[in-house]
């Protein structure tokens, strides 16, 4: 199953590298992983989508923490979360279907960012199954390129993945 | 006050309480050599960088502190990484310290630029370039912090010419400690529900690893074995962890542990695993691994637990702090059957055990191993190489003491005997330390027997010399048809080529002269190397083939056939 883990991590060079090295050589099954600015300039958040079926997610959190820019690990798959993906979609569209395409994207809250002459870019934000209901409806007309941004995920209400726990360590760790 | 990069290196070391550092100068890492002369450590020129790692990973073994080795960029420092990946499979406190191209040409292709974080990513704990000077002693006192905490390991700083060659303000108490994140308080209910198994099992068997010599828990294992009377097998770097002689001792696990030790785990109804990582080499195969026994599961690294074997129990924190307060509230037992049953399997080993079978007037290398034992009355600090003789020593050396075998279990390093034996006879100049060693090991580094004599070190080296890479010869007779493809190996004259290095050689070939001859090399207070001529197609037993049932091991043939047996009625 999917499994998916919200890491905050020093921001530091190599930290990617670090990350996906770990991946790598325990052979762990990577879905998606983003890494992007956080609330503080110190540190960069991770949004780690990983396949557990041959690999438990509490021992991939746990080699994750074992990496020393890694300061916390939350598996937030069973909480309440807010979850994004974001997709750039380039599809091939007829001048006389523009306005059907913009319609069929307002239906998924994407929007057309884009025209040229036989295509347009629909920009579409959602959780991965909304994003894949779109591109199921767009791929017979012709999808000529594709970029997703790999899901981002926040915990709903007043928790967060990155805890108080995280001040009260941070502290201890002197940095 | 102000320092140049180079001399903060020093004052870190220093404060670190380092006194002895393995190395090899070079371009990029002079400035530092060039401050060495101004500070009170000890500095041994080794002969290959490789020597220098395993030197400070022998000396953190032997001494439980931090074993500091520094080299040159580019090759000074990929010839460390061999000593680094040991280091780090056997979680060894170390600190690398290597120097790197000018920032200013980082990422060129400069001469002897390599990218050294990049190639020691995946066998350091932690590892960092530092190209500011400014940066130099926090990252420092960031690695040897690393280093020590939790399980330990290896930790690498590559510092830029230009930053050891730069000036700031040095001020060590300014620079954060690093401190690990503290364990989650134990559970209440996972120590009751330890207990209760402890409570209910009648055939318990405790697993003791490395983890008790590391974090000290040497006491408290033997209190807890004596007060719920479990028996006890030991890993390979966790002989010592309990006296060899104790009665609840039952010696090594695993691939050439003793068959009546793996059949003992196979039995069990509760296994106590402690500071231990259910390696490959100890567990055969899963999924027939100890199928009738519920697991606890005591270890400092929660990445370890539920890896190779499920556990029912995680108790994750120190060994000696969670033993401790488990032993307190541990019942006191007594398995009287289930030692009857063990020591059936013992006896039966024993009828096998070829220290009472006759040697036919050949020199075979378990009675070398045995007699070294007698003849140090199992008191010398007993530093192996890898292969055979590695196997022997650990069946027929009986530990008493932890620290007393240093070897390389988790990467089986070959060459590591030499120099880990430098560094462990620096740690501890009183001790008694002997090589032994196979041949082809052997042949790897002996270079670094010029860095023994300049260092005027007396260290005893027992050479099992069979002309093969032994432990692969094994492998071909039982797993290959006996097609020795290039284990044959051809060796200097050893009594030669110590007396090249101004060091006294011995050549022994009979089991009558094993015991004068170390008796004499014991005497001498000098170095000395024993060629020990041992009999030459000679094998390791018992044996689990890799990836065999614990329990299917290769006995020692009573004629010449090998057969595999079952595991003892």
């Amino acid at each position: 199953m999917k499994h998916t883990l919200v890491a905050r991590v020093r921001h530091q060079p190599g930290v990617l590298s670090r990350v996906s090295g770990l991946f790598r050589r325990r052979a762990f099954n990577i879905d998606t992983l983003t890494v992007g600015g956080s609330e503080t300039p110190d540190y960069a958040r991770m949004t780690i989508v990983v396949d557990t079926l041959r690999t438990p997610a509490a021992l991939v959190a746990a080699n994750l923490r074992k990496l020393i820019p890694v300061v916390e690990v939350t598996d937030v798959t069973h909480m309440p979360t807010v979850e994004r993906d974001l997709a750039l979609i380039r599809v091939k569209c007829a001048p006389q279907e523009r306005a059907e395409l913009a319609g069929l994207a307002d239906i998924f809250r994407g929007r057309v960012v884009d025209v040229a002459a036989d295509s347009v870019i629909v920009e579409v934000t959602g959780d991965a199954e909304k994003l894949d209901g779109l591109l199921d409806l767009l791929r017979p007309r012709g999808i000529i390129e594709m970029v997703r941004t790999g899901k981002v995920a926040m915990l709903r209400g007043t928790a967060s993945a990155v805890s108080a726990a995280t001040a009260a360590t941070e502290l201890a760790k002197g940095a | 006050m102000t320092r140049t990069g180079g001399q903060i290196v020093w004052e870190c070391l220093v404060r670190e309480g380092v006194d002895t550092v393995f190395g090899y100068p070079g371009g990029c890492i002079l400035p530092a050599y060039d401050a060495m002369l101004d500070y009170p450590v000890r500095h041994v020129l080794v002969r290959h960088e490789q020597g220098a790692a395993h030197m400070a990973d022998g000396y953190a073994r032997a001494s439980g502190k931090v074993g500091v080795a520094v080299a040159t960029s580019g090759p000074g420092a990929t010839n460390l990484t061999t000593g680094i990946a040991t280091a780090m499979m056997d979680s060894v406190p170390t600190v690398f310290i290597t120097g790197q191209v000018p920032s200013k040409v980082l990422g060129t292709d400069a001469f002897q630029e390599t990218d050294v974080t990049g190639i020691t990513l995946p066998i350091t704990k932690h590892n960092a370039l530092v190209t500011d000077v400014r940066d130099i002693g926090p990252a420092l006192k960031e690695a040897f912090g690393i280093a020590r905490a939790g399980r330990p390991g290896p930790v690498l700083v590559d510092i830029c010419k230009d930053a050891l060659q730069a000036s700031t303000e040095y001020d060590w108490d300014s620079y954060p400690s690093y401190q690990e994140e503290p364990h989650p308080a134990l559970r209440a209910e996972d120590v009751q529900r330890a207990l209760d198994l402890i409570a209910k099992a009648e055939r318990p068997l405790i697993l003791a690893g490395h983890g008790v010599l590391k974090s000290g828990a040497m006491a408290v294992l033997r209190v807890f074995a004596e007060k719920t009377d479990t028996p006890v097998a030991l890993t390979l770097l966790g002989l010592g962890g309990l006296p060899a002689s104790h009665p609840l001792c039952l010696g090594m696990m695993g691939m050439h542990g003793e068959a009546f030790v793996n059949a003992a785990i196979q039995e069990a109804d509760l296994l106590l695993a402690f500071g231990m990582r259910f390696d490959d080499r100890v567990t055969g195969k899963l999924a027939t691994y100890a199928p009738k026994a519920k697991k606890i599961h005591i270890e400092i690294d929660p990445s370890e637990v539920g890896k190779n074997v499920p556990v029912d129990i995680a108790l994750i924190g120190d060994l000696r702090t969670v033993l401790e307060s488990l032993t307190r509230e541990a019942p006191t037992r007594q398995h009287p059957a289930w030692h009857a049953r063990i020591s059936e399997g013992k006896a039966h080993t024993r009828s096998l055990d070829i220290l009472g079978r006759s040697d036919g007037g050949r020199l075979l290398a378990a009675h070398v191993i045995h007699d070294l034992w007698r003849a140090t009355a199992g008191n010398a600090v007993v530093v192996t190489d890898v292969g055979q003789h590695q196997m022997w020593e650990a069946q027929y050396y009986a530990h008493e003491q932890p620290r007393t075998l240093i070897t390389s279990g988790g990467l089986g390093t070959m060459g590591f005997a030499l120099p880990a034996a430098i560094g462990a006879k620096m740690a501890r100049p009183d001790a008694e330390v002997w090589v032994v060693a196979g041949d082809g090991g052997f042949q790897m580094t002996q270079c670094e027997l010029a860095t023994l004599q300049q260092e005027k070190l007396d260290i005893k080296i027992a050479i099992i010399n069979n002309g093969y890479l032994g432990m692969v010869r094994q492998w071909q007779e039982f797993f290959y048809g006996k097609r020795y493809a290039a284990t044959p190996i051809l060796s200097p004259d050893f009594v030669k080529l110590a007396d090249a290095f101004g060091i006294n050689g011995y050549r022994v070939s009979q089991r009558k002269d094993v015991i004068p001859t170390v008796e004499a090399v014991r005497a001498s207070g000098l170095a000395a190397i024993i060629d020990f001529r041992v009999e030459q197609e000679e094998s390791v037993y018992p044996m689990v083939p890799a990836g065999a049932d614990l329990h299917a091991m290769i006995r020692r043939p009573a004629a010449a056939a090998v057969e595999a047996q079952g595991v003892q009625a």
